[in-house]
């Protein structure tokens, strides 16, 4: 399971691809933004049936089609409420890969490894891409990681200090964008977004400070993809399904940790009322 | 003037059976997802409406694997995932994206298992395609009283809770206070969003069914602030939308030389999107208030 090069490849890109979604994931939960986090890498996915059509490396097309679609939403989203504009700038995307598709001769297998992934088939020049894509959103997500939290959290007090929230909003949807194209033609155009849904929320119920839930997301995330490749690997089952089935099971043990930890606490000392901001749930200090 | 009239309706395409099945079918969808549709829109639940027609199709690959009807796969998956969503859903906006995150990404990963475990077996080809984009062109006539009367329960559904969902869709708290049962009333609302994104993204496809869902919906609503007005604008941009771009699909195998026509799907995403644009160009706006 370790000895051949292209499992070792799977091994690194997976790494890669957890830390990142782990990160970027924890921001997509607080931000309630699982819309755009779903509809970025899926609409993406036209953009490599594009690339396949002119003739470019898919990743271009990937990032093309991740960019556009961060614009898209970005732009036509109106402030707070995006969820119509990220359902027309979707579908738009998707029908311009139906287009796409229908002049291609894109094998099927092809098409449901871009959907699903096929994190067994990486070669080795696609690692130096990922990891540099990669680096790229961690360092984005340092450089503004306090305007970005501050706006995810408590959004008002944002707004008095000055930072401009549709601005962080795009800017958001940008490195939401650059985490897809590197992460689609590994785990898939739909699995991205389990990774960047599950291990945050499953994190975010276990502790409601946000560098920890970070940490913990990252943590999970790993966990997640370890198994699954070595469940790939052994039973030749989809990468995306144990991606899928592991998210939304450390989402319903997070959950369930947390309602047990609460009516512990109820019952021990029920004097302490937390300060709970009411938009995000979550825990002021 | 004939020479003109050809160039727009090209040779055979009021004869074509299958066009006579795509406008039905696509004439029905777009006014059951229509009506549907401005309430997802007004709830603000646009993802939840997107996620539905990814849940049903799971269940139609999970009901090709199992060789049960895809009509059962597509609405009973399609319902049980707005029953989840609904129950792990915290009422907060977040909450809800949340619990609509966590059912997609388990049902998608649900997807991925049946369609491995489908193509392995060899029994179907492009069965990935045809789940995820479908086609209007290729649904079998016998489809058409399916639809009809899966969209039918939908729409009674809507029309008999439609006064107290209305309320509690514009104003929870004040609904609350005049006794109405807001959270059934929300799950009987997102019962019927089940059903009728199951069943338009069986006949259509899943792109189509968002597009057909959210779209007119989002148009009309601009264009009227009554919600009574905005049904009936959503489903006449819906109908209006689906068969002019079923009639561009058609043509389209007749522009330049490679005789290969364009998606239907592609056509009427464009339409939608076009139409999307444009109602919210103040100038449009005058013109229809």
């Amino acid at each position: 399971m370790f000895a051949t090069s292209f499992m070792m490849n799977a091994w690194i890109t997976a790494t890669i691809v957890a830390v990142v979604a782990g990160v970027v994931g924890s921001f997509v939960v607080l931000r309630g933004s699982a819309f755009p986090a779903h509809a970025i890498p899926k609409g993406a996915f036209a953009g490599a049936a594009g690339a396949a059509l002119v003739g470019v490396s898919t990743l271009l097309g990937l990032a093309v089609f991740a960019l556009l679609g961060a614009i898209g939403i970005g732009s036509l989203g109106r402030r707070g409420r995006n969820d119509v504009a990220t359902a027309l700038t979707l579908v738009m995307m998707l029908a311009l890969g139906a287009a796409f598709l229908s002049r291609t001769t894109e094998y099927e297998p092809e098409i449901y490894s871009l959907l699903f992934g096929e994190v067994l088939g990486v070669s080795n020049s696609q690692i130096l891409p990922v990891a540099l894509l990669g680096g790229v959103c961690m360092s984005a997500i340092a450089v503004v990681y306090r305007p970005l939290l501050l706006s995810s959290v408590v959004p008002e007090v944002a707004e008095a200090r000055g930072i401009r929230a549709p601005r962080i909003e795009m800017l958001f949807l940008v490195i939401v964008a650059i985490a897809t194209a590197m992460t689609v033609p590994v785990v898939g155009a739909l699995l991205i977004f389990s990774l960047m849904i599950g291990p945050p929320a499953a994190a975010r119920s276990l502790t409601s400070r946000p560098l920890l839930a970070m940490l913990l997301s990252v943590a999970i995330a790993l966990a997640t993809v370890w198994v699954a490749i070595a469940v790939a690997y052994l039973y030749d089952w989809p990468v995306g399904f144990c991606v899928g089935a592991l998210g939304a099971a450390s989402y319903g043990l997070g959950r369930g940790w947390a309602a047990w930890r609460r009516s512990r606490a109820a019952a021990t000392h029920s004097a302490v009322v937390p300060v709970v901001n009411p938009s995000s749930g979550l825990t002021v200090r | 003037m004939h020479a003109a009239y050809s160039a727009i309706f090209e040779p055979g395409f009021f004869a074509s059976p299958q066009v006579h099945v795509a406008a039905a079918i696509g004439g029905l969808v777009a006014i059951v997802s229509a009506i549907t549709g401005v309430f997802t829109v007004m709830r603000g639940q646009s993802f939840g409406g997107h996620a539905l027609g990814d849940v049903s199709a799971a269940g139609g690959a999970g009901a090709l694997l199992a060789g049960l009807s895809p009509v059962a796969g597509f609405v009973g998956l399609g319902i049980a995932g707005a029953g989840v969503m609904d129950l792990i859903g915290v009422r907060r906006l977040r909450g809800r994206d949340l619990a609509t995150g966590i059912v997609l990404g388990t049902a998608i990963g649900l997807s991925a298992l049946f369609l491995r475990l489908t193509t392995t077996s060899g029994a179907t080809t492009g069965a990935t395609q045809h789940v995820l984009f479908g086609s209007i062109f290729t649904v079998p006539a016998g489809t058409v009283p399916v639809v009809g009367a899966l969209g039918a329960v939908a729409v009674a559904a809507i029309a008999v809770v439609y006064r107290p969902l209305l309320l509690a869709t514009v104003s929870p708290d004040v609904a609350a206070a005049r006794g109405i049962p807001v959270r059934l009333v929300g799950l009987a609302y997102m019962a019927a969003l089940a059903v009728s994104v199951g069943l338009s993204s069986l006949a259509i496809g899943a792109i189509l069914s968002t597009a057909l869902l959210i779209g007119p919906a989002a148009v009309a609503l601009r264009l009227t602030r009554r919600t009574g007005h905005a049904v009936g604008l959503a489903c006449l941009v819906g109908v209006a939308v689906t068969w002019l771009g079923i009639l561009l699909a058609y043509d389209s195998f007749y522009w330049g030389t490679s005789r290969q026509a364009l998606p239907v799907s592609f056509f009427i995403v464009a339409l939608v999107f076009a139409s999307y644009l444009a109602s919210g160009v103040p100038a449009v706006r005058r013109m229809v208030r």
